[in-house]
């Protein structure tokens, strides 16, 4: 039996170690992996040696009590934190030291836990920055050629209409995003990664803060975006019960450290993560 | 009509050309700040800086020449040709896109994250240092500018008016070119901000750094753009200021105008500085025809910032500024 039979009691597909889930989705090849990563901030070690992958078009969970690290994890991905040690390989290839800008041209989109708007504009213009590494004509090309970037804008816009009508929220696309309340932003901050057309999608708690109802949408929307879209997602959730509906996999983390890796049920009978989450004391 | 009121209008007409300079220095100082916190106090010394190398390449001096001419013994002041007014501020304009390009590098991308007062002190470091370079570079004399924009009293309003009123205004044809320019300038500068690309991202910057990076935008390229927009806006003020008065180094205390201007307007809105200048200018203007005689005149040198003052002490956010709410 290959490993990923033993661990997920599904059949392997291919020989780079995807599969099939349960409702049918394909999962590819690793498209991230973290090795060995550690990160510093003075004294404090928010990433403890930590290695783990995300695979093409899987959801995978990141989990774990308040400051464990998950959101300096997701950091470390888009390139807000630099490592002390370790490396990042996406693509099969060694990543550089990088900017958080020049991971999102890689196709790496992402929503912030405190989320992150431009609350002066409106819900469209917030999406339509979504697609800036989108856009060709540079500022004499736009001057010249008038008729192509108002074509490229149009193209733009269409793209932006179809994800704002996927998200529900039409009826808000003109209003200024300062004006909206906590959940609305954050679907609209969904929007606007969205609009990047990314190949991975890092969501930093996308569900904190909201009500039932505003949680079972947003777990639809996780749930139909990587289905329809094909995108692979990593996202970060400190409700133990939305992550095991949702995920394929889950890491999770506790003071800085890996404490389990594997399916939700895998993790679910941890030993260490029962303890992390009941609270048991930490010597 | 009463010729006290036709003098008012004529004064009024005046202010408001007077009123477009200081938007323009305002305008300069606002793209800045929205984009990237920092005041930057060497607005009024680019305009200088602009003007000075505007002249200098127009009229093929050679820069450092005196300092050239002290280490070597020689005796080299012009290249010895004179370049068409617009290749001459094209040049500039390349210029003022490096020094953008200088001030970033070498400064303020290792201060990101500084307060702000640090980045304003380092402005003001910066102001004294582009004086003293123009200086080294082109000397101190004051210059003539003449980039070929037309002068003198415009014979059309005086006669037209002459018939109307039976009194002819006197406006400057070089105001009214002034101000025709500036208003082409903020309507391109709307345009490019609202529906350009980089427009946007330069917008995106101004509301929110990490969400800006997180859809893959440079911060440093914007920065640099930004710089680079408010060095050409310094640079038609500088033209602008350059012929009315001569360039001389007198120039780069329109800084200190601009800046009642930007109490009025508020730091973070183009049609307030905008606004703001007109109010000044017309203000100012206004103040001393009515009340300038009785006090013995030269308002102008305090009455913009007095105005400003109250402003302050009413409107703390300016006229168009963002609200300032207290977070509790
Ligand atoms: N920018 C930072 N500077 C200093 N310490 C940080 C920074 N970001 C995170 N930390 C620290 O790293 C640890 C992990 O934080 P975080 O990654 O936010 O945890 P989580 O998202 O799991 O709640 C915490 O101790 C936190 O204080
Ligand atoms: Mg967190």
């Amino acid at each position: 039996m290959s490993l990923a039979e033993q661990v997920l009691g599904h059949e392997r597909d291919n020989e780079d170690g995807g599969w099939i889930t349960a409702d049918g989705r394909q999962i590819g090849a690793v498209m991230m992996e973290m090795k060995n990563i550690t990160l510093r901030f003075g004294g404090v070690v928010a990433i403890k040696d930590i290695s783990f992958d995300i695979r093409k078009g899987e959801i995978r969970a990141i989990i774990g009590p308040n400051g464990a690290g998950k959101s300096s994890m997701l950091n470390v991905i888009s390139g807000f934190y630099n490592p002390q040690e370790g490396d990042v390989f996406y693509l099969g290839e060694k990543r550089p030291k990088m900017r958080p800008y020049e991971v999102a041209r890689q196709g790496i989109a992402r929503t912030f836990q405190n989320i992150a708007l431009f609350e002066g504009m409106s819900v469209l213009d917030n999406v339509m920055t979504g697609r800036l590494n989108h856009m060709k004509a540079g500022v004499l090309a736009q001057a010249l050629w008038k008729g192509r970037a108002e074509r490229e804008e149009i193209e733009n816009r269409e793209k932006v209409e179809k994800i704002i009508d996927f998200l529900e929220i039409q009826n808000i696309r003109k209003k200024p995003v300062g004006s909206l309340p906590y959940g609305l932003k954050k679907r609209v901050e969904l929007a606007r990664a969205l609009a990047a057309e990314p190949s991975l999608l890092l969501l930093d708690e996308p569900m904190a803060g909201m009500n039932v109802e505003e949680k079972e949408d947003m777990s639809r929307f996780i749930l139909d975006v990587n289905d329809e879209f094909g995108t692979t997602i990593a996202l970060i959730e400190h409700d133990m019960g939305v992550v095991m509906d949702l995920s394929d996999r889950v890491v999770v983390m506790d003071y800085g450290k890996k404490i389990g890796d594997g399916t939700p049920d895998e993790v679910r009978n941890n030993q260490d993560v029962i303890d992390a989450y009941l609270g048991v004391a930490h010597d | 009509m009463p010729d006290q009121l036709l003098f008012a209008m004529e004064v009024f007409l005046n202010g408001l050309m007077a009123g477009v300079l200081y938007a323009l220095v305002a305008l300069g100082f606002v793209l800045i700040y929205k984009a990237s916190g920092i005041f930057n106090y060497a607005q009024g010394v680019m305009a200088l800086f602009a003007a000075l190398t505007l002249v200098g390449i127009m009229e093929g001096q050679v820069p450092f020449s005196h300092l050239i001419n002290a280490v070597f013994g020689t005796e080299i002041h012009h290249f010895g040709w004179h370049l068409p007014a617009v290749v001459a501020i094209v040049l500039t304009g390349v210029v003022m896109i490096a020094l953008a390009w200088a001030v970033n590098r070498f400064i303020f991308r290792h201060l990101v994250g500084q307060e702000p007062i640090i980045l304003f002190m380092a402005t003001i470091g910066l102001a004294y240092f582009m004086e003293g370079v123009g200086d080294i570079m082109w000397g101190a004399d004051i210059k003539k500018l003449d980039v070929g924009l037309p002068q003198g009293i415009n014979t059309w309003i005086d006669e037209s008016t002459y018939e109307i009123f039976g009194y002819g205004f006197f406006i400057d044809n070089l105001d009214l070119w002034a101000t025709g320019i500036a208003a082409a300038l903020v309507i391109a500068l709307t345009i490019f901000s609202q529906y350009s690309k980089q427009g946007r991202a330069l917008r995106a910057v101004a509301d929110d750094h990490q969400a800006a990076l997180s859809v893959g935008i440079s911060l440093n390229y914007i920065w640099v753009l930004v710089w680079s927009i408010a060095g050409f806006v310094a640079l038609v003020a500088g033209i602008m200021w350059g012929t009315k008065s001569g360039v001389q180094f007198s120039l780069s205390l329109i800084a200190l105008k601009a800046l009642p201007v930007l109490m009025l307007g508020g730091f973070t809105s183009i049609p307030g500085a905008i606004v703001g200048g007109l109010i000044i200018g017309v203000g100012e203007k206004l103040f001393e025809f009515a009340i300038g005689p009785l006090v013995g005149g030269a308002t102008e040198n305090w009455f913009a910032y007095v105005l400003a003052l109250l402003f302050l002490v009413f409107r703390p956010q300016g006229l168009f500024g963002e609200r300032i709410i207290e977070r509790v």
